[in-house]
């Protein structure tokens, strides 16, 4: 096993706030504007960038959370159960231009589920997606609105994101197994 | 929590950490671990949130055919099941056999057979002989889930008044639980007391000597854990609870001699407003329903503030949608 840094945490916080001035930028404001993480890893991602816009237009943006775990497509032919994490999404989001929050963009699988959950919880005037990894491999017709950094991989490679809040440190790394599991 | 289930699931394309209970068929919580009965009340408190919305139903188990075979009569299990399978998005098969013929063991049997060909994922049975859902467990591919067979175990009832005891009170470990009432006949009080030995909680159960069981020690195995408590004096059983329990009382006990009068129950162990103040204030009550008014409990306690057994009612969905869910479908590589 291989590993590589792609992202120090100066490079994270530099493209996390660049995204955050282009979600301002695009939707002209912050009016009606909602960031929704989804569990467990765009979370953290979700609040960062509310709390960066907070600083430079001096407002405060709803956050939510959301899991997806429901609206899997594999939870009928895997074995397999998500772990099911709260969704907390504090308002009605009808009429709301939503920002999606992801850590990494891989199949699009996950973000199909999460446009599925959002539709079963409202009907958003707009969705958009937020990304800081896309590291190609699409299986759906999905691509993002922000993202932070185009890696291409194999199929191979794992892309980790550390987080200050849950692992210590904030970092990119890109890991190659050296045999399949 | 790395003995119940796996962390990651990288093949499927979704970065989620991906969970499964380690079982097939939920018949008794005698072999559940605190972990696993910890994951049912994670993935209750989604479902709780789905219940939450305008529109009740996700597609989780789209696909999915969920069958109740109930060989009793019940109300809120049976509908509870019901509803919990088509919020979940499944399709589902009722089956009333309670007035038919059908309490011979072949054609149980064969009607699992038949529920098993029509293309069953999961068959929901409660059934009035103790075993019978083992039985079926051992003959057919579905999934069984218990839903009462007997005097002898009734899983998701057990789970839905911890998880009620969880979402009032905040943590189970180290709880003073009572339970009062026809302990000998009855399922819930059994899984009951595994599931809470499990979860750390001290248990007093109180009856007559005739609706005690005959044999308490080794019921419970984990003999690290507090030792259960039997007592005949109510008084002296709600002394410091942090939970009341309530059993129903059958009306045949009387008829079948184990009582000499319903009277006599009702004064020794009926729960009323002066031996409810023996407890912790703010004690919860509980009571699987239906209720015998005036019996068990006052009229008054029920529907009072310290009563949750709305509550149960309702986080029984939740709860039956978090079983199905963990159990349902799949490949159950053994």
């Amino acid at each position: 096993m291989s590993e590589k840094i792609l992202m120090t945490s100066s490079d994270i916080k530099r493209t996390l706030l660049r995204i955050a001035h282009e979600v301002v930028e695009k939707n002209r404001g912050t009016e009606n504007l909602v960031l929704i993480g989804i569990q467990t890893r765009g979370v953290p991602l979700a609040k960062r960038l509310a709390g960066m816009i907070r600083e430079f237009e001096e407002i405060a943006v709803t956050v939510g959370t959301l899991d997806i775990g429901l609206y899997r497509d594999d939870v009928s032919t895997n074995n397999l159960r998500p772990i099911i994490h709260d969704s907390d999404i504090p308002i009605d989001i009808t009429g709301k231009q939503i920002i999606l929050v992801d850590d990494v963009l891989y199949t699009g699988r996950s973000i199909r589920a999460a446009m599925d959950a959002l539709m079963d919880t409202g009907r958003p005037k707009s969705i958009q997606l937020a990304v800081l990894i896309d590291r190609g491999h699409r299986e759906l017709p999905i691509r993002a609105d922000y993202t932070g950094k185009n890696i291409p991989t194999s199929q191979n490679e794992e892309i980790k994101i550390h987080f200050k809040e849950t692992e210590g440190k904030d970092e990119v790394i890109i890991t190659k197994r050296t045999q399949n599991p | 929590m790395t003995t119940a289930f796996s962390e990651h699931d990288n093949a499927s394309g979704f970065s989620s950490p991906s969970a499964t209970l380690r079982r097939r068929h939920i018949l008794d919580l005698d072999d559940f671990s605190k972990d696993e009965i910890e994951l049912v009340f994670k993935t209750g408190d989604a479902m709780l949130e789905v219940l939450g919305r305008k529109i009740k139903q996700v597609p989780t188990l789209r696909g999915k055919i969920i069958a109740n075979f109930f060989i009793e009569p019940s109300t809120r299990t049976r509908s509870s099941f019901e509803l919990a399978a088509k919020h979940l998005g499944a399709s589902t098969i009722s089956l009333d056999t309670a007035k038919s013929s059908m309490l011979k063991g072949e054609s149980f049997i064969n009607t699992l057979h038949t529920l098993q060909n029509l293309g069953a994922d999961t068959i929901v049975i409660r059934h009035p002989q103790a075993g019978a859902p083992y039985l079926a467990a051992r003959e057919i591919r579905s999934s069984i889930l218990n839903a009462g067979d007997g005097w002898h175990a009734h899983p998701s009832q057990s789970l839905l008044d911890l998880y009620t005891i969880r979402q009032c009170l905040g943590n189970l470990e180290g709880l003073k639980v009572t339970i009062v009432g026809d302990i000998k006949h009855s399922r819930v009080a059994r899984s009951n007391i595994w599931g809470m030995n499990a979860m750390g909680i001290k248990i007093t159960l109180c009856a007559p000597y005739t609706l005690l069981p005959r044999h308490l020690d080794g019921f419970v195995s984990n003999s690290h854990l507090a030792p259960i408590v039997v007592t005949t004096n109510m008084e002296e059983a709600l002394r410091g609870a942090d939970v009341i329990m309530l059993l129903r009382l059958q009306g045949e006990r009387q008829e079948s001699g184990l009582l000499p009068s319903i009277r006599e129950y009702v004064r020794l162990y009926q729960l009323t407003e002066q031996r409810l103040s023996l407890a912790k204030p703010g004690a919860l009550v509980l009571h699987p329903g239906p209720i015998n008014e005036d019996i068990e409990i006052t009229p008054e306690i029920a529907s009072g503030a310290q009563s949750v057994i709305d509550k149960q009612i309702s986080n029984g969905v939740a709860i039956r949608m978090a079983l199905l869910y963990l159990i349902t479908g799949g490949n159950h590589a053994e």
